[in-house]
């Protein structure tokens, strides 16, 4: 809530306009860390990274960088590891993305519930996995679903389901990724829960006195007033999916293992850049990745009239 | 007629008491919770009882929960397995003597005396007889393995670094978006905010050029200086904290001949405490997972390996040992666990909250 600044008045402009002058040089003073790294570590480089997008830069021959035109460009019509680390990735939004929606959300009404026991505990403890560094969450999954020893197969098992070999066969990697995010819902679940608290009581005491159900409130109160929060989360595990990297890498040995099914967009580049060295195809990746997650945030927030509801008009 | 003489009070068959009635939901929701929490958790489990185990166990085709052995029984100076035989006398714990197809011979332990008897059954069917035998080996030797101890203390200190650079940077410029009118500077909180959707990968390339021009690359200064420039989720965070901390006491602050400096540190900071825990924290959380910048920047260079890069090396090897990959897990996320529940309430209610709210 920004309060309209008095505007200076004729007699006292000079001691003002001097007082006005000293704020601006205090506050660039305090702003000033951002303003050089912002310039330095992203404006730059950002520029930088688009003009290498126009070359055959390779850090061990940088006498020999050339200008490429748009060769680079493209090349990304002609690569088809690029069309497969962008079918990877496309695959994963589509199997991870509902669960990272769904997931949380039920958490977040699960530990909202006044029915609940021991509410704040629930909460540390759903929320605790997300706390756990990546490294050790895909090494307790992978044991956990390890072909032969896991507890996943096992217990599959139980109702004389044979498991798949998880991370070994590339129909199912993809899945056993998926399955393993559920560790990092905390975050979201959190948000979530923020969101629920904030539905007016007296919504849901009108929707009760109108007869309506516990599922009808849940459809018609509670996702109408939550949806700005949903639109959030999925903007967030969308450009999330674009950026998936750790996990892809530690499970494929960097390598997009099994058969180039974990090859992810993020992945693909960081090889092409740092193992292949071709940096200047390397920052082509990363621009086209940079238009992208734009585009899709853009989409979305154009399409959101059309189902965020908020609350007071905007 | 009849049926209205019939008409005693006809109660249904299950008819539940008020109080039973008020506590049903209850009941199921917290039964649903504590079962959606135990699979959710279960993975810890996993983790924690096969750090015990040693790769026998883990191997063991009639693979055991707990870690456990199977029990031998010494016979006149040779062991022989305990199986679980199905007798007529019930289900028997008998010592396999001498193993036949369809039949074979066994001696009971409790009563060695009697000798060796036949039993009709096939003995591979039978399950072998269990104790719990953990082995706390992996714990050293997984320590040793992965040089857990230099991999903290790398960790340590880039995490440490890089907090206090975060947190000096951060403060200084949320204050200056929240306390001072300089031109422009909505545009400038714009675009900075608008830094958050700009994925790191762009900006990679250039900056790993740049650092490695100016002789920092495989060092730990790549992983640190950076973040003594500020942040966008911790400026963010930050400033809606300071905004909503009175103006009028800064104000009386500055009427009294405090500079700007004196006002964020007498006025501003104590009020802050809870806001600078959190971002402190997320950054320590932050450092300690970061994985892309060490690999990138450190590549080659063990002796500074963080842990998260350190024990993906170890990755191979440990798949084939699944005991020394958990105990090398639990030891890795000690650290992380214990000040994540000293400060839970920092990530699990409040502040979290407020600054990604609005």
């Amino acid at each position: 809530m920004a309060k309209k600044v008095e505007q200076p008045q004729g007699k006292q402009a000079k001691p003002r306009n001097n007082l006005m002058r000293r704020e601006i040089r205090w506050g660039l003073l305090f702003l000033s860390p951002w303003l050089i790294g912002f310039f330095i570590f992203t404006l730059l480089p950002t520029l930088a990274s688009l003009v290498f997008s126009f070359t055959n830069y390779n850090p061990l021959h940088p006498d020999q960088i050339s200008f490429a035109g748009l060769s680079n460009y493209a090349r990304l019509f002609t690569d088809p590891f690029f069309r497969q680390a962008i079918g990877v990735t496309l695959r994963f939004v589509l199997i991870s993305v509902p669960f990272a929606i769904i997931i949380p959300l039920g958490l977040a009404l699960l530990v909202n519930s006044e029915h609940l026991l021991g509410k704040n505990l629930y909460r540390t403890l759903f929320f605790m996995p997300s706390m756990i560094p990546v490294v050790v969450n895909v090494m307790v999954w992978r044991g956990i679903m390890s072909t032969e020893t896991g507890w996943l197969n096992r217990m599959l098992g139980v109702f004389s389901i044979q498991g798949p070999s998880w991370f070994q066969d590339e129909r199912w990697v993809l899945p056993a990724l998926t399955l393993m995010g559920v560790w990092g819902v905390g975050n979201a679940m959190i948000i979530m829960l923020a969101g629920l608290q904030n539905v007016p009581t007296e919504l849901y005491d009108a929707a009760k006195v109108d007869g309506a159900t516990s599922i009808q409130r849940f459809r018609h109160v509670t996702l109408p007033i939550i949806s700005p929060i949903i639109f959030y989360q999925l903007v967030l595990a969308l450009i999330g999916s674009f950026q998936y990297f750790t996990q892809a890498y530690i499970v494929s040995n960097g390598r997009g293992d099994p058969n180039g099914s974990t090859m992810f967009y993020n992945l693909y580049l960081y090889r092409t850049a740092f193992n292949f060295l071709d940096m200047g195809y390397g920052a082509t990746l990363a621009w086209v990745m940079f238009v992208v997650v734009l585009l899709i945030t853009i989409f979305l927030f154009r399409t959101q009239q059309r189902w965020v509801y908020y609350a007071g008009g905007e | 007629m009849a049926s209205q003489t019939l008409s005693v009070p006809a109660k249904p068959r299950f008819q539940l008491t008020p109080r039973l009635r008020k506590l049903l939901p209850y009941i199921t929701i917290s039964t649903l919770g504590l079962v959606i929490l135990l699979l959710f958790l279960a993975p810890l489990g996993y983790m924690s009882l096969t750090a015990f185990k040693t790769i026998v166990q883990v191997r063991d085709p009639h693979s055991q929960w707990l870690p456990a052995s199977p029990i031998n029984y010494t016979y006149q100076g040779v062991e022989y397995p305990l199986l679980l035989v199905p007798t007529e006398d019930g289900v028997q714990e008998l010592a396999l003597v001498r193993p036949g197809r369809e039949e074979s011979d066994y001696v009971d332990p409790q009563n060695p005396e009697a000798g060796i008897f036949t039993v009709v059954g096939r003995w591979r069917t039978f399950e072998p007889v269990y104790e719990f035998n953990p082995t706390t080996a992996n714990f050293p030797t997984s320590w040793e393995q992965v040089n857990l101890g230099r991999l903290f203390r790398n960790t340590i200190i880039i995490a440490t670094l890089g907090t206090i650079g975060t947190l000096l940077s951060s403060v200084l410029v949320a204050y200056g978006f929240a306390r001072f009118r300089v031109p422009g500077i909505s545009i400038l909180f714009i675009i900075l905010i608008s830094t958050i959707i700009l994925p790191r990968q762009v900006t990679l390339i250039p900056t790993y050029i740049f650092f490695r021009t100016i002789g920092w690359g495989g060092t730990w200064l790549p992983l640190i200086v950076p973040h003594f420039f500020a942040n966008a989720y911790n400026v963010f965070l930050l400033r809606q904290y300071f905004r909503s901390i009175p103006r009028d006491l800064d104000e009386a602050a500055t009427l009294d001949g405090a500079t700007p400096w004196q006002v964020l540190w007498h006025v501003i900071l104590p009020q802050s405490i809870p806001a600078l825990i959190a971002v402190g924290l997320f950054h320590f959380f932050f450092a300690w997972n970061d994985f892309f910048e060490p690999l990138v920047y450190l590549q080659g260079r063990e002796d500074l390996y963080t842990i998260s890069i350190g024990m993906t090396q170890f990755n191979n090897i440990f798949n084939t040992q699944p005991g020394l990959a958990m105990a090398a897990s639990m030891m890795a996320i000690a650290l992380p666990l214990i000040m994540f529940f000293l400060a839970q309430r920092v990530f699990v209610q409040g502040i979290v909250v407020t600054g990604v709210e609005k």
